[in-house]
């Protein structure tokens, strides 16, 4: 069904009992061309690809619990695409273009809304450094500007700009970015992979890989029984060292919790997403009113999906270093996600050393933005065994190679990135 | 979490820096010892980088910065949080406390 005004009038005329379901609950199949494992935003977006534009239609995705209930539902729905080292400039534009044209390729209200980010900068070098960014953009086609205090002054009168040790400089601005709607967004990609011929299958936890003599994967072992697959992929971050482990892999990655958290809701405060370049905190606002803000990993490696205080703490006081007035909002609720931290803070989208499995891992807590493009190039990369040209640098053996892509300058040091 | 250090007691988690897996050892190949360089290679690409970024009971390096300033080793499950031993690491002035073999 075609999700429409007339649709909706439609259906609001029987008090809204015509809808159907969006997507099919079916029993796996014995055998798919291609198997995914994962049903997020990333898991679903690729299947949606394989369909749509590769014309690869006996595809399953393979959900353990049920779909989006991983990271994600458990980010803080940003997008931007303000990167600055070559392989994630190019491969996160892709991504925004992506999100820009969502909606009318989905069929489907993922709430995308370009509102801007303003990266605050508090030192002269931080203003030189963000400027070479903003550059970097510009010359590869990407919106930005370099704003001084009394531009950011208009926009966010509300900020403390005289505070003695991070006095507020300036910001670089991309306009394009935003937020936009997790769910929808995996409910979006759902639906029309469904459309495509993709089976949904939540529920189903893989437990192993069947191999052939050659060592080849030719299939996985699930909850519910064996299923057959000429090539699987693997887009389960914040899990892909215990999946990689089943096939034998050990990955460059840990897997480090980041907390995230939402106040209660107010009235529109602030317009886009505000980042403080002097600690590490950021915040938006939700359609609903929340503020939804959040910093740093709590640093140590842990698969709990719950953080510890003494990073709360820190993530708030980084809120009123910058914009004091938050200090009268009470918090809502906290979370925590598990973020497959990479070596260098990239991802990995490649083949595995294993003949038959691919990967996708290593998002650290940069995956949500990314949910498009990595459902595009992971697609282009599962369909023609050879890398999106837009992803020809996320490979797996670039840390042995010393071609890292270390947006961060933290070194192999996955809690710093 | 709350972690008890052996020379201060219990104390939060925000007093401590974390390190990350203690079970990597740093390759120790003797100056020309003859050692192929693509196995030199692989032993630092696989200190450096690979991890087993275990689900359950890992052994850790924590820095007690905000007290008594000791590298301690711990026992932690990396899926409940729950600490199950925590001594002091080896060498770090505390050689009484050197486990057997390190």
């Amino acid at each position: 069904m075609k999700y429409s005004i007339f649709s909706l009038a439609r259906a609001a005329l029987s008090g809204h009992k015509s809808w159907t379901r969006a997507w099919r609950d079916p029993a796996p199949k014995s055998r798919y061309d291609v198997v995914i494992i994962g049903g997020g935003g990333h898991g679903l977006a690729t299947a949606y690809f394989l369909a749509n534009e590769y014309g690869i239609r006996n595809v399953a995705v393979l959900e353990k619990g049920w779909i989006g209930s991983g990271n994600a539902g458990r980010n803080t729905t940003i997008i931007r695409s303000n990167y600055g080292l070559p392989g994630n400039t190019g491969f996160y534009e892709l991504s925004m273009k992506l999100w820009e044209r969502m909606e009318q390729d989905l069929n489907y209200n993922t709430m995308v809304s370009q509102r801007g980010i303003i990266n605050l900068y508090h030192s002269d070098a931080q203003r030189d450094a963000f400027a070479r960014r903003g550059n970097t953009m510009r010359i590869n086609g990407i919106d930005a500007e370099l704003l001084d205090a009394v531009q950011i002054r208009k926009e966010l009168p509300f900020l403390n700009y005289d505070n003695a040790r991070f006095p507020i400089m300036g910001g670089l601005l991309q306009r394009r970015a935003g937020t936009a709607r997790h769910d929808a967004v995996v409910w979006g990609y759902a639906r029309a992979a469904n459309e495509g011929g993709v089976d949904i299958i939540q529920n189903c936890e893989v437990t192993g890989f069947v191999r052939d003599a050659n060592g080849k994967v030719t299939g996985v072992e699930t909850s519910r029984g064996r299923i057959g697959a000429g090539k699987v992929g693997m887009a389960v971050a914040g899990s892909s060292s215990r999946v990689a482990a089943m096939a034998g892999l050990r990955l460059p990655i840990e897997s480090h919790v980041l907390q995230a958290f939402v106040s209660e809701a107010i009235k529109p405060l602030i317009p886009g997403v505000i980042t403080f370049g002097a600690g590490h905190f950021y915040v938006s606002q939700s359609d609903k009113g929340g503020l939804v803000f959040g910093g740093d990993l709590d640093g140590y490696n842990s698969y709990a999906q719950r953080g510890n205080l003494p990073v709360m703490e820190d993530v708030c006081e980084g809120g009123m270093a910058i914009m004091p007035m938050i200090g009268r909002v009470r918090m809502l609720r906290q979370w925590g996600g598990i973020m497959d931290m990479s070596m260098d803070g990239s991802p990995i989208i490649d083949k595995s050393p294993v003949d038959g499995l691919y990967l996708n891992a290593g998002w650290c807590y940069g995956g949500f933005k990314a949910t498009p493009a990595s459902g595009l190039v992971f697609a282009h990369l599962l369909a023609r065994d050879e890398a999106h040209p837009e992803a020809a640098l996320f490979r797996l053996d670039r840390f042995r190679r010393g071609a890292m892509i270390d947006e961060k300058g933290q070194g192999a040091q996955p809690n710093l990135h | 979490m709350r972690i008890a250090c052996p020379f201060c007691g219990e104390r939060e988690n925000g007093e401590f820096t974390y390190l990350g897996d203690a079970s990597p050892k740093r390759p120790n190949f003797a100056v020309d010892g003859g050692e192929s360089p693509e196995r030199v290679e692989d032993a630092f690409y696989d200190y450096v980088y690979l991890r087993d970024n275990v689900a359950g009971v890992m052994r850790e390096y924590w820095y007690h910065g905000g007290g008594c300033r000791s590298w301690l080793v711990a026992e932690r499950n990396t899926v409940t949080h729950e600490f199950i031993s925590v001594t002091a690491a080896p060498g770090a002035g505390a050689a009484s406390a050197v486990r057997a073999g390190e």
